[in-house]
């Protein structure tokens, strides 16, 4: 432990020093994707320290057919998605169906995980999770015809440290995700409606 | 399909926000870098309001319940407007700053010109007599949020606006009893954005004659009345909200009767930090000149 701690403390200044928003750290994650699907340990920038060992973390291993990483057992429930769905709406049809929810899901994922005010709190995330979750809890939401499986708000958001700024600024790419796929203005803010009472399960701090 | 990362590295990727080791903490709070910004210009657009005409925020005649600047609750933010109305008979300039705090609470100050143009003469205090007005203003954020949390619990917020009259004698020649004054408000407001409607009801309790340009009070009426203020706003889209206002206010002078307010108004967020506002704004009767009413104009720029 003692090796790991005199590596890292100049390095983790260095970048904090560098990265005045601290969200941005974004040198500090170690590993990217590609390399996580491999067999071999994953290994620091400079190949030579395997930090999931130093720190003592277990390996997870990717779900062969879905591509998700095992998350702790939880009980399902359509509680979960945070609200009751809509119901005899034409909201489904505002957001273009099934296919209207996944291309605008796909995109706010996308805005956010490159959004450099957001982004960090993103990165070494199960990111095929959150595009699945993320879709059917719309699609429940929405009265699109999809059960939601994932967890719930408080215990997905419980350690990712969200202030009310990073839920501003996911919100407003949300909006804009809606806007590009011609959600009319109206429908987008009936289902941030469904969405704003979740704020207290989102931000911690 | 590939797109995995490690979950167990994640919260090195946030130094800040969730520490992963003892010495990083001690390193994040050592190092002033990775304090949260002073000004983090989080707010979402709009809802800090515009600055009303007694430099406080909301719309344009009505006191909100919002908090000036475009800060979150980690930050400060900071704002300044400039207002122009063109009345019949009358010109009106204000301008002002303020600062919120933690999106909690609100200290701003205006200053309002009120140019008397030919009806100066008319009036005996000669042509272009300018009335002007500084006013000092506090706000408090006591619950609820514009935006989020339940749709059923508005923000609410108390706020203090003390008027200070730069012309003394001339309001109490006219029959003000005083020239300075205080106006207490209780607000509470919500966008309901299940019909994008934003949404206000003030209450305010006031002996200011015309927002206090012509004192405060008068020797038959020196205390203060308690007086109403409405607000219904339409979200066109995230930047664009047109509605309309209502205020009511006491006439306590013997000279000349006063009116209620009103406006229609539309606001546009032309960038996160500049909105611009035009109204058409009616005052009524202004010391005996009857349907001074016009054009507002308002540009504010927040941080
Ligand atoms: C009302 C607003 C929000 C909603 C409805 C929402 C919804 C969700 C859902 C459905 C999940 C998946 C749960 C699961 O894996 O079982 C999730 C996870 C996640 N959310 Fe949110 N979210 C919101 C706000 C935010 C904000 C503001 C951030 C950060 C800026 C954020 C970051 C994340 C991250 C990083 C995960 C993955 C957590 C993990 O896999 O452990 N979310 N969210």
């Amino acid at each position: 432990m003692m090796k790991v701690l005199k590596h890292l403390t100049p390095l983790a200044c260095a970048v904090a020093l560098t990265n005045p928003g601290c969200a941005g750290a974004q040198d500090m994650t170690g590993p990217q994707e590609a390399e996580v699907a491999k067999a071999d340990p994953a290994t620091d920038a400079a190949g030579s320290i395997d930090w999931e060992k130093e720190f003592g973390v277990e390996k997870k291993v990717p779900d062969p057919v879905t591509g998700e990483l095992p998350v702790a057992p939880y009980e399902t429930s359509p509680a979960n998605a945070g609200a009751k769905p809509f119901q005899h709406s034409n909201m489904a049809q505002a957001f273009g169906g099934q296919a209207g929810i996944r291309a605008i899901v796909n995109r706010f994922v996308e805005l956010n995980t490159t959004d450099p005010r957001i982004d960090a709190i993103f990165r070494n995330q199960d990111i095929v999770r959150l595009r699945r979750t993320l879709f059917e809890q719309f699609c429940y939401l929405l009265d699109a015809g999809c059960a939601y499986t994932g967890r719930d708000m408080k215990s997905a958001h419980k350690d990712l440290g969200v202030t009310r700024a990073d839920l501003n600024a996911l919100v407003e790419n949300l909006q804009k995700a809606m806007r590009e796929a011609e959600v009319p203005f109206a429908a987008q803010n009936r289902f941030l409606a469904k969405l704003a009472p979740m704020d207290k399960d989102v931000v911690t701090r | 399909m590939k797109e995995l990362r490690p979950a167990s590295l994640h919260s090195l990727g946030r130094v800040c926000r969730k520490t992963a080791s003892a010495i990083l903490l001690t390193c994040a709070v050592a190092s002033p870098a990775c304090a949260d910004p002073l000004l983090d210009g989080g707010k979402l657009v709009l809802t800090n309001g515009i600055s009303t005409i007694e430099g406080a925020s909301g719309g344009g005649l009505a006191a909100w319940s919002t908090i000036a600047g475009m800060e979150t609750d980690r930050a400060i933010g900071i704002s300044g407007h400039v207002t122009g109305i063109e009345l019949a008979d009358y010109g009106w300039q204000s301008h002002g700053v303020s600062i919120g705090v933690h999106d909690r609470v609100e200290l701003s100050y205006a200053r309002q010109n009120f140019d008397t143009r030919k009806a100066g003469a008319a009036l005996g205090l000669g042509e272009g007599y300018r009335f002007n007005q500084d006013i000092f203003a506090v706000k408090v954020r006591l619950a609820g949020d514009v935006v989020y949390g339940s749709a059923l619990l508005p923000q609410i917020s108390l706020g203090m606006h003390h008027k200070r009259s730069l012309d003394g004698a001339i309001v109490k020649a006219v029959g003000a009893r005083s020239a300075s004054g205080t106006d207490f408000t209780a607000s509470a407001t919500k966008l309901i954005l299940s019909r994008s409607l934003l949404v206000n009801a003030t209450a305010r309790l006031t002996n200011a004659n015309q927002f206090g340009l012509l004192g405060f009070g008068s020797p038959l009426n020196a205390s203060r009345s308690l007086q109403f203020e409405g607000s219904l706003g339409w979200m066109l889209s995230p930047r664009v909200v047109v509605g309309g206002e209502y205020r009511t206010r006491p006439s306590n002078l013997a000279f000349a009767r006063e009116d209620d307010a009103h406006d229609l108004f539309v606001a546009w967020a032309v960038s996160r930090n500049a909105t611009l506002t035009a109204a058409y704004a009616d005052v009524g009767s202004v010391a005996t000149f009857d349907g001074q009413r016009g054009a507002l104009v308002s540009l504010q720029f927040a941080f």
